[in-house]
């Protein structure tokens, strides 16, 4: 088992580097001079090689490459063309709304997703079934940011319950949530319906319901407990989903999380911020996958770790 | 590997040739499909947006520069069938446009995915070794980006515009093209009819070619009908955001965006756009469920 983690998290190192060498190249290869993008085009000659200097676009590539990954070695993701504040900064202050937002989005998706996929799984091929698997193709196909606006006409504009934006407040938060987790609930309730489904065609399923186990008994101790393997590695397929869509969300409902932050920053071109932000998620979304493959390799002990 | 036993790529690569091959797997899949109900609603769906991408612009000449400010935020009328927007345009003629615009994005971005995923996944799997170790590790590196931030990433740099968001789109929609590709080319390469094939002395890229690649196409049909629905809907966020075709493209991701700003005064420019997204995605969808169903062997 020791063995696996290490090689797993060994694995996971050049992919870090893989991304953020990506990443600098989709910067500095493009068409066009970085630095007089930054500095706008007001700017005279001078301001465009005073930053060209400043961000050291002048260096060779190569030299520009090795400083940036010593600075992302010791955390340090540059200034902020906008701002002149650490992009670590900008980063740290907006990121506890996204985590806010996405960890209600990820209980609101696991909770009533099982839920649906085990009622839609024990009553295969009933109309209840059909409905929730219809509502699950529902899910995966709506535009974020579509529902979003739907939900701020019916419930913000319509009947006044929930405000439409901004995250001051408690009842701001149902909004983005609901709209966030649609997607994730989508796919976690057609998950754990197709996991359930196999389970319960197997032989120990039948075994337990033949020596007379109640029917709830084995569906949560037998069928449920084993469908939930494969369920938790779609918590990491759909945080990638989630972080997607907190992009879009974020935008919906003003809110201010790194999102948010990421589309500003594209459209001021701050370009450190711009690599930072996208960066750490990729880093984030490369973690999460690391603890549900080991989580998964933990819980399930026909997973070999060769 | 990573043991992730839920990719689409893992799921679908038990599906080979042999299932397919033979007249009665054929006839066998027809009918699996003409008995899916959700696959047909797809496809009906599938041939009105089509029909109105192909003959609507014929039938109703669209004239962009036709924005009368006067004429903004009608209601529907007999001379506009269902409104005017911000700039006085014609609501129901920018979605009978759009509906052109969004699927020549969706086939393209794909054909691009396709395009290189297929030949990269068939050469990593069917050769191994160090040319797989490369290929897989640069899959690893994209597949990184989650969700809709390669795209972005890369609309962020080469600029917005309806050709870069094929091209961001097409690039993000790779590596799950390689994965699965590369997924089928490992089991098809220690088939004998393979082995058979070197044995005669047929050179790798004609086993490639006329072995390998053909009898991997079956998972990869699947995905490339669910990835026109991503694509899609990847394509509209970005431009929902901005960062995608800009104006006065009639785009139904950026019509979405703009109407965003008059949702308090007009919710049905907000709605219908939305509408059309959400239809085109879900009868890929629909359609990609359906061969995915008829396909597997195991759901039998």
């Amino acid at each position: 088992m020791l063995t696996y983690v290490a090689r797993r998290v060994l694995i996971s190192i050049p992919t870090i580097f893989g991304v953020a060498t990506v990443i600098f190249l989709l910067v500095r290869l493009l068409p066009g001079d970085p630095a007089r993008t930054i500095a706008g085009v007001l700017a005279t000659p001078e301001d465009v090689e005073r930053i060209r200097q400043q961000f050291g676009f002048d260096q060779p590539l190569y030299v520009q490459y090795v400083t940036y990954i010593t600075h992302l070695l010791t955390g340090n993701l540059g200034v902020s063309t906008r701002t002149g504040a650490p992009v670590t900064e900008e980063i740290f202050t907006r990121l506890p709304y996204t985590l806010e937002l996405a960890a209600i989005s990820t209980v609101l998706s696991i909770l009533i997703g099982v839920t649906l996929g085990v009622i839609a799984a024990t009553r295969r091929g009933t109309p209840l079934d059909l409905l929730i698997s219809g509502l699950a193709v529902f899910g995966l196909s709506m535009p974020v940011y579509w529902l979003g606006l739907m939900l701020i006409i019916v419930f913000s504009i319509e009947i006044h319950a929930f405000p439409a934006a901004g995250a001051q407040d408690p009842l701001g938060f149902v909004l983005p949530s609901v709209t966030l987790a649609m997607f994730s609930l989508a796919l976690v309730a057609r998950q754990s319906r197709s996991a359930m489904l196999e389970v319960l065609g197997q032989d120990f399923v039948r075994t337990a319901r033949a020596k007379g186990a109640p029917l709830r008994t084995v569906l949560v101790k037998h069928a449920l407990r084993n469908a939930l393997l494969p369920v938790v590695t779609v918590i990491g397929l759909q945080f990638g989903a989630l972080i997607g869509g907190a992009v879009l969300t974020e935008t919906v409902f003003s809110w201010p999380g790194v999102g948010r932050l990421l589309v500003d920053s594209i459209f001021s071109r701050d370009y450190p911020v711009v690599q930072g932000v996208v960066l750490m998620l990729a880093v984030a979304f490369i973690f999460v996958n690391l603890l549900v493959d080991l989580l998964y390799a933990y819980v399930d002990p026909r997973i070999r770790y060769s | 590997m990573s043991i992730r036993a839920l990719d689409t790529a893992d799921l679908l690569s038990g599906l080979t040739a042999p299932e397919f091959g033979a007249q009665t797997a054929r006839g066998r899949f027809w009918s699996k499909i003409r008995r899916s109900p959700s696959a047909l609603v797809g496809l009906v769906i599938l041939g009105i947006y089509l029909l109105l991408a192909l003959v609507g612009p014929l039938a109703a000449p669209f004239d962009p520069g036709h924005d009368i400010l006067r004429d903004q935020f009608q209601s529907p009328s007999t001379h506009h069938f269902l409104g005017t927007d911000d700039l006085g345009r014609d609501e129901f003629l920018m979605l009978l446009y759009g509906a052109r615009y969004t699927l020549y994005l969706g086939f393209l971005a794909v054909a691009i995915g396709l395009g290189a995923g297929l030949p990269l996944g068939a050469i990593s799997g069917y050769f191994g070794g160090w040319v797989d170790l490369l290929v897989q590790r640069l899959t690893d590196v994209l597949l990184s980006f989650p969700g809709i931030l390669l795209a972005l990433a890369l609309v962020a740099g080469l600029g917005v515009g309806l050709r870069n968001v094929i091209i961001s789109v097409g690039i993000s929609s790779i590596p799950i093209f390689i994965r699965l590709t590369r997924a089928s080319a490992l089991s098809i390469r220690e088939l004998p009819y393979v082995e058979a094939a070197r044995a005669l002395g047929v050179p790798n890229w004609l086993i490639l070619l006329r072995h390998v690649i053909p009898n991997s196409l079956a998972p990869v049909i699947v995905q490339a009908t669910l990835q026109l629905g991503a694509a899609i809907l990847v394509a509209a966020g970005l431009g929902f955001l901005g960062l995608g075709v800009q104006k006065p493209t009639p785009e139904w991701g950026s019509m979405l965006g703009e109407a965003r700003t008059y949702i308090f005064t007009d919710a049905k420019l907000v709605t219908l756009p939305g509408l059309a997204i959400f239809g085109a995605v879900l009868a890929f969808n629909l359609v990609g469920d359906g061969l995915r169903d008829a396909l597997d062997p195991r759901l039998k």
